[in-house]
C-alpha cells in the first residue's frame, strides 16, 4: 500500500482460523469485515455488509472467478463482488470498501485507520 | 406497474376516440371465443384498428380464454392462467370488450345489433364468432339435477362444485372430448364411466382396432368403458342420484353426468336474421368467410365452408386471419379448408390421426401395425401407387406423428415402403429429418407456422424453443409440434454454427451429467481433484456446489469435512436456509408429516425460547426463522437430543414426502399411506440431488395429499400402488405422469430407487424432474424403457448406486453438534462471540420478524 496516511493495523485471527477458499465475519472497531483466505492462500478483506440486502452476510459467500477475477458472490441474491476493488460485477454503481490486510506470522492483521 | 400502465392506455383510448370518430368504421364481433380473441389479434396486426372500432360482444364473463387446454383448469384451478388475452391488449385504442353480454337479435335491415340487455349497437361489419355449443341427445331426465356438459370455465366449475359430493360420474359420449372429460372426473376421484353409442371409441379419428386398444388402455387405467351403449331415460337411482336406463334390465347408477356428444355450431342469431345456412347447421361462408350478407363475415367453428364444420382451432384460427385481412382489404390470405389431423394425450394415452385416417380415398391402401401386449396400434394409408401417404393413426405411441403429418401434408414421396414408416425398430424406420422439409412445410398447424418463419425467428435471435413459441407461437397451443419445433431449432442452429452448449460455467467444459459422469467412473472425490484433472481456475459460485452435489451423491461424505466444506453455499455450509436478514431458518424432519404431541411439544419450547418466528409449512411440518449463526449449534443440539433429525431444508436433496392420514385413520383409505411416506422419507433422506425432490403420498384415489405435484407421487388403490412422477407446484406447474400403476410395497421401491438415481445421473444443473422429463429424448416412452423394462440394462447399477447413499446416510446436524471443531465454525465474527449488531425486528401478529428498510432506519434512530 503506497499511502501517506498510516495505517493502523489490528490483529483479528490466526490464520489457520479461515479454512482455504472461504471467510470469516471480523469485527472492527467501527463496523465489520469480510475476512478471505483463498484456496492459494492469498487474503482479502472487504465490507461485510451487502448493499443489496444491507445484512451482514459477505463473509458467508462462495469464492471463485469469473473471466479471471476473483470475486466472492453474495450468499443472498448472488452478485458478485471483485475481491481486489470490491466492485460489483452487475452493478457498476455499487462497489465494497476494501481494507488492507496482511499476515504477520500466524497472525492475519487488517487495517483500520 | 402492469396496472398503471393499463389505466394510462384505456385514457388515452377514450380521448383518440373522442378526437376522430366520424372516419372510423364500426365492427361488432359477436363471441369472444378462441377464434374471436385471434380475429382481433390479426386486425390489429395488420393496423385494422386505425381504421375500425371494434366492439365486442362476449357472453361469457371472462374474456377469450384456452378452450383447448380447458381441462388443465382441473388441476390449476387458475382461470388466469387460460386467458388468451395479453396484457394491456384490449387497451388499445379502437377495442371496447364487452363482457356478459349476449345478443338476441341481428336486425340486418338496419344494421343493428340487439342485447339480452336490450342495448342496440349499430354496425358497418359484423362478425359472427359464436363457436357451438354442446348437443345434448334428447334423453328423458337430461336435464335433472347434476347433468352437466363440457365447454366452458363456468361448466367446468359447477362439475367441480357438484364433484365433491359425488362418488360416481359417467361421461355420454366417448369421442376425444368425452375421453378428456372423463379423465378429468377420474381426476376429481370420482369412479368414472363412458358411455358410448358407437361400437368404438373416438369413432371419428380412429379405426375399429385402435378404437379398440384404446378401449382397453383407458379400462386400464380405471375407467369403464360402455360402448355400443345407448341410454333410454335417466330417472332417480336407488344408491346415487341417478339411474341410465340402456334398455334390455341393464343400467347404471351414477351422481354425475356429464353429456360429450358432439357439438353444434351456435347459429341461431344467423338462422333468425335469414342468413343462409346449411342443410345440418352453419353459417355458409365464401373463400373470404363472407356469408350470405356481404357486410357479415362467420369465423370459426360455427361456419360452414364447402359443406364442412370444423370442430377444430387451427381451421377457425385461419378463418380469422382471413377475415381480418379482408377487412383491410387484403385478399390474402383467403381460407382454403384445412387439415384435421389430430394428435393428443389421452388419459396418458397417445392417440393421433392424421388424413385420411380411415382410407376413404379411393383405391387407397393400408398397412398396420398391432402389438397387442405393448400396447402399440399403428395405420398408414397410401396412395393407390404406394408413393404417397395418405393417412394414418396411431394409438399407444405417437412419436411418429410429426414424420407422418409432413410427409402427408406435403406429398413428400414416400422415401421408402409403406410399412416401414411404422415398423417397430425406430432406428431403421426411414426417418423425415427436419432438414429434409421444405420451407413452406407447416409445421404448427394450430396456429399455421412454417418452417420457414421458425429459421426467420432463428435468425432474428431465436435460440430455444421458448424463445420460438413467443415470437411465432409454435407449439403454443395444443403442443403437438414441439418435438418437431425442437427438431428445427436443433438442426438451423447447427447450420448457423451456433453452438448449443450446456457446460456448468467457465471452468468446466462439462454439462453436469457429464461432470457425475467424471466423478463416478474416475472414483473422484474431492473439488481439488476434479478441478485439476478437467477444470481450470478457481471455480465459481455455479460449479463448486454442483460439485459439491454430485461429491455427495456418489459417495455421501459428510458435506462439511474439510475438503468439502468451501464448496458448499452459506445454505449448506451452515445447515440451514439463509433469510432476508442474515439468520438462518431451522426445519427438523416430520417423516410424513407425521409428529407425536411430545416432539410437538419440544418445537413449541424451542421457539419460544429463542424466540423464533414459527409457521407451518406446506411440507407438512414446521419452520422456525429467525436464529443467529451462532445459535444455531445450541438449538439443534435441543432438538437432536430430542430425536429430531434435519430436514435438508436448504440442500438440494429431498425435502419432505407428504402423506394423507391413509388407511390409518380415513374412512376412504385403502392403503397405510403415511407409514409408506415415512418408509419412503427415511431410505432417500439425505440424498443429494441437482434440485430439490418432493413427494407424496395419498391413502386412495381421492389423493389428498396433492401427490400428482410432486417429483414422485405415489397413490394407493386396492390394485397396489401407482407410482407418479415428475409433477411440479411452485412456479411452473406441472401434472405428474402415470409411471406404472399396481406395484407391491417392494416394488414401489424399487422404481422409485431405480428413477431418481436415473435422475441425478443425467439430470442437468438446477434441473427439477419436470424438466427434466420435457427435454428427455424419447419422454415419458423411453422413461418407462429404462426404469421398468431397463433397456440400458443398469436397473442393477442404479439399485446399487441408491443402496450405498442410504447405507451412508447421516443426520449432518447430529455428526455436527458433536463435532466441537465444527461447531466453532458457527460464530458471526471470528474474533468476538458477540452477535451481529445490525439485526432489527418487528413484532407482527404475535410474532417477530426482520424490520423492512424503512422501518429499520426509525429504530435506529430510536437506539441511537
Ligand atoms: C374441452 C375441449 C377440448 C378441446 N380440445 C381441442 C384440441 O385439442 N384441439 C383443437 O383443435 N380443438 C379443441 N377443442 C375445440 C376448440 O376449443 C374450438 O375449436 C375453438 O374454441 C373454436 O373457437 P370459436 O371461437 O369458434 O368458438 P368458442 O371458443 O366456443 O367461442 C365462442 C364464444 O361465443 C360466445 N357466444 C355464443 N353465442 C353468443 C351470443 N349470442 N352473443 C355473444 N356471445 C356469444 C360463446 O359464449 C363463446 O364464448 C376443444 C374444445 C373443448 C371444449
Ligand atoms: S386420499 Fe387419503 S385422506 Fe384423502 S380420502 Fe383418500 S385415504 Fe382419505
Ligand atoms: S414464494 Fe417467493 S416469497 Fe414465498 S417463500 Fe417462495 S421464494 Fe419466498
Amino acid at each position: 500500500m503506497n499511502s501517506s496516511v498510516t495505517l493502523e493495523w489490528k490483529a483479528v485471527c490466526k490464520v489457520d482460523e479461515i479454512l482455504p477458499g472461504t471467510g470469516v465475519g471480523v469485527r472492527l472497531p467501527e463496523g465489520q469485515a469480510a475476512l478471505f483466505r483463498t484456496r492459494d492462500g492469498q487474503l482479502h478483506a472487504l465490507d461485510n455488509m451487502d448493499p443489496f440486502s444491507r445484512a451482514n452476510v459477505i463473509s458467508r459467500g462462495l469464492l471463485g472467478s469469473l473471466g479471471g477475477t476473483r470475486v466472492v458472490a453474495s450468499p443472498l441474491y448472488k452478485q458478485h463482488f471483485c475481491l481486489e476493488t470490491g466492485k460489483c460485477l452487475e452493478d457498476e454503481t455499487v462497489s465494497l470498501t476494501v481494507y488492507p490486510v496482511r499476515q504477520r506470522g500466524e497472525l492475519v492483521e487488517v487495517a483500520v485507520g | 406497474m402492469g396496472f398503471a400502465f393499463t389505466l394510462f392506455n384505456s385514457w388515452q383510448a377514450e380521448t383518440v376516440k373522442g378526437d376522430i370518430p366520424m372516419t372510423k368504421q364500426k365492427v361488432l364481433l359477436v363471441g369472444h371465443g378462441m377464434v374471436g380473441q385471434r380475429f382481433l389479434e390479426a386486425l390489429a396486426d395488420r393496423g385494422g384498428l386505425d381504421h375500425y372500432d371494434v366492439t365486442i360482444l362476449c357472453a361469457e364473463s371472462r374474456p377469450a380464454y384456452d378452450r383447448v387446454g380447458l381441462t388443465r383448469y382441473f388441476t390449476e384451478r387458475d382461470a388466469d392462467a387460460l386467458s388468451l388475452v395479453p396484457d394491456g391488449f384490449m387497451a388499445q385504442p379502437g377495442l371496447t370488450l364487452k363482457l356478459s353480454t349476449r345478443v338476441r337479435e341481428i336486425d340486418r335491415h338496419a344494421r343493428v345489433v340487439i342485447t339480452e340487455a336490450g342495448e342496440r349497437l349499430d354496425y358497418d361489419k359484423l362478425v359472427l364468432a359464436t363457436g357451438s355449443y354442446p348437443f345434448v341427445p334428447p334423453i328423458d331426465g337430461n336435464d335433472r339435477p347434476n347433468c352437466f356438459v363440457y365447454r366452458t370455465l363456468d361448466d367446468l366449475d359447477e362439475i367441480i362444485a357438484a364433484a365433491d359430493q359425488a362418488r360416481i360420474g359417467t361421461v355420454v359420449g366417448g369421442g376425444l372430448l368425452g375421453l378428456e372429460a372423463a379423465k378429468a372426473l377420474h381426476d376429481l376421484g370420482l369412479e368414472t364411466h363412458v358411455v358410448e353409442f358407437a361400437p368404438r371409441l373416438m369413432a371419428v379419428q380412429v379405426d375399429d382396432l385402435g378404437g379398440g386398444l384404446l378401449k382397453d388402455k383407458i379400462q386400464a387405467l380405471g375407467v369403464t368403458v360402455h360402448t355400443n351403449t345407448g341410454t333410454r331415460a335417466i330417472v332417480d337411482g336407488e344408491q346415487h342420484r341417478h339411474r341410465m336406463d340402456f334398455g334390455e334390465d341393464r343400467h347404471l347408477e351414477t351422481d354425475i353426468i356429464v353429456f360429450s356428444a358432439g357439438i353444434r355450431p351456435e347459429d341461431s342469431l344467423a338462422r333468425a336474421c335469414g342468413l343462409e345456412l346449411g342443410e345440418r347447421g352453419g353459417v355458409v361462408i365464401d373463400d373470404y368467410c363472407v356469408t350470405s350478407d356481404p357486410d357479415i363475415f362467420a369465423i370459426g367453428e360455427v361456419a360452414l365452408w364447402q359443406g364442412r364444420i370444423f370442430g377444430l382451432v387451427a381451421p377457425g384460427y385461419q378463418m380469422a386471419e382471413t377475415a381480418a385481412a379482408r377487412l383491410c382489404a387484403d385478399s390474402e390470405p383467403s381460407f382454403q379448408g384445412a387439415d384435421m389431423s389430430t394428435k393428443l394425450k389421452l388419459m396418458g394415452v397417445d392417440v393421433a390421426s392424421v388424413g385420411d385416417a380411415h382410407g376413404q380415398t379411393p383405391g387407397a391402401r393400408s398397412a398396420v401395425f398391432f402389438d397387442q401386449s405393448t400396447g402399440v396400434y399403428k395405420k398408414v394409408v397410401v396412395s393407390e401407387c404406394g408413393r404417397k401417404l395418405l393417412g394414418a393413426v396411431l394409438v399407444g405411441d405417437a412419436n411418429d406423428y410429426g414424420n407422418l403429418l409432413q410427409l402427408c401434408l406435403n406429398q413428400i414421396d414416400l422415401p421408402g415402403e409403406a410399412a416401414a414408416l411404422i415398423a417397430p425398430a425406430a432406428g431403421d424406420a426411414p426417418m423425415l429429418g427436419a432438414d429434409a422439409l421444405p420451407d413452406s412445410a407447416q409445421i404448427c398447424s394450430c396456429n399455421n407456422v412454417s418452417k420457414g418463419a421458425l429459421c426467420a425467428a432463428i435468425d432474428d435471435g431465436a435460440t430455444t424453443v421458448g424463445d420460438l413459441k413467443a415470437c411465432t407461437k409454435a407449439s403454443a397451443t395444443c403442443g403437438g409440434c414441439a418435438a418437431l419445433v425442437k427438431q428445427v431449432l436443433d438442426s438451423e442452429l447447427a447450420k448457423r454454427g451456433v453452438e448449443v452448449n450446456n457446460h456448468v460455467c467457465e471452468h468446466f467444459p462439462y454439462s453436469r451429467q457429464e461432470i457425475y459422469h467424471l466423478v463416478r467412473v474416475g472414483e473422484i472425490k474431492t473439488f481439488d481433484e476434479l478441478l485439476e484433472k478437467h477444470g481450470s481456475g478457481d471455480g465459481c459460485d455455479i460449479c463448486k456446489p454442483l460439485a459439491a452435489s454430485v461429491l455427495a451423491s456418489c459417495w455421501n461424505d459428510y458435506v462439511l469435512s474439510k475438503p468439502h466444506a468451501s464448496l458448499q453455499d452459506t445454505n449448506d455450509y451452515f445447515l440451514g436456509n439463509m433469510q432476508r436478514d442474515g439468520t438462518y431458518s431451522i426445519v427438523p424432519r416430520v417423516p410424513g408429516g407425521e409428529i407425536t404431541p411430545d416432539k410437538l411439544i419440544v418445537l413449541g419450547e424451542v421457539a419460544k425460547k429463542y424466540d423464533l418466528y414459527t409457521k407451518i409449512t406446506g411440507g407438512q411440518r414446521v419452520d422456525l426463522f429467525g436464529a443467529r449463526v451462532e445459535q444455531l449449534p445450541e438449538i439443534w443440539k435441543i432438538l437432536v437430543d430430542a430425536g429430531f433429525e434435519t430436514g435438508h431444508a436448504y440442500g438440494k436433496s429431498l425435502r419432505t414426502v407428504k402423506s394423507c392420514v391413509g388407511s390409518t385413520w380415513c374412512r376412504y383409505g385403502v392403503k397405510d399411506s403415511v407409514g409408506t411416506a415415512i418408509q419412503v422419507e427415511d431410505r432417500y433422506k439425505g440424498l443429494r440431488s441437482p434440485h430439490k425432490i418432493k413427494m407424496a403420498v395419498s391413502g386412495c384415489t381421492r389423493e389428498c395429499a396433492e401427490a400428482q405435484s410432486k417429483d414422485v407421487g405415489v397413490i394407493a388403490t386396492d390394485k397396489g400402488w401407482n407410482l407418479y412422477v415428475c409433477g411440479n407446484g411452485g412456479m411452473r406447474p406441472r401434472h405428474a405422469d402415470l409411471l406404472v400403476s399396481d406395484l407391491s410395497d417392494q416394488q414401489l421401491i424399487r422404481t422409485i430407487d431405480r428413477f431418481l438415481m436415473f435422475y441425478i445421473r443425467t439430470a442437468d444443473r438446477l434441473q427439477r424432474t419436470s424438466v427434466w422429463l420435457e427435454n428427455l429424448e424419447g419422454g415419458l416412452d423411453y422413461l418407462k424403457q429404462v426404469i421398468l423394462d431397463d433397456s440400458l440394462g443398469i436397473g442393477d447399477e442404479l439399485e446399487a448406486q441408491m443402496q450405498q447413499v442410504i447405507d451412508t446416510y447421516q443426520c449432518e446436524w447430529k455428526t455436527t453438534v458433536e463435532d466441537p471443531q465444527a461447531v466453532k465454525r458457527f460464530k458471526h465474527f471470528v474474533n468476538d462471540d458477540v452477535a451481529d449488531d445490525n439485526l432489527h425486528y418487528v413484532r407482527e401478529r404475535g410474532q417477530r420478524r426482520p424490520a423492512y428498510e424503512h422501518e429499520r432506519i426509525e429504530l435506529v434512530q430510536q437506539e441511537g
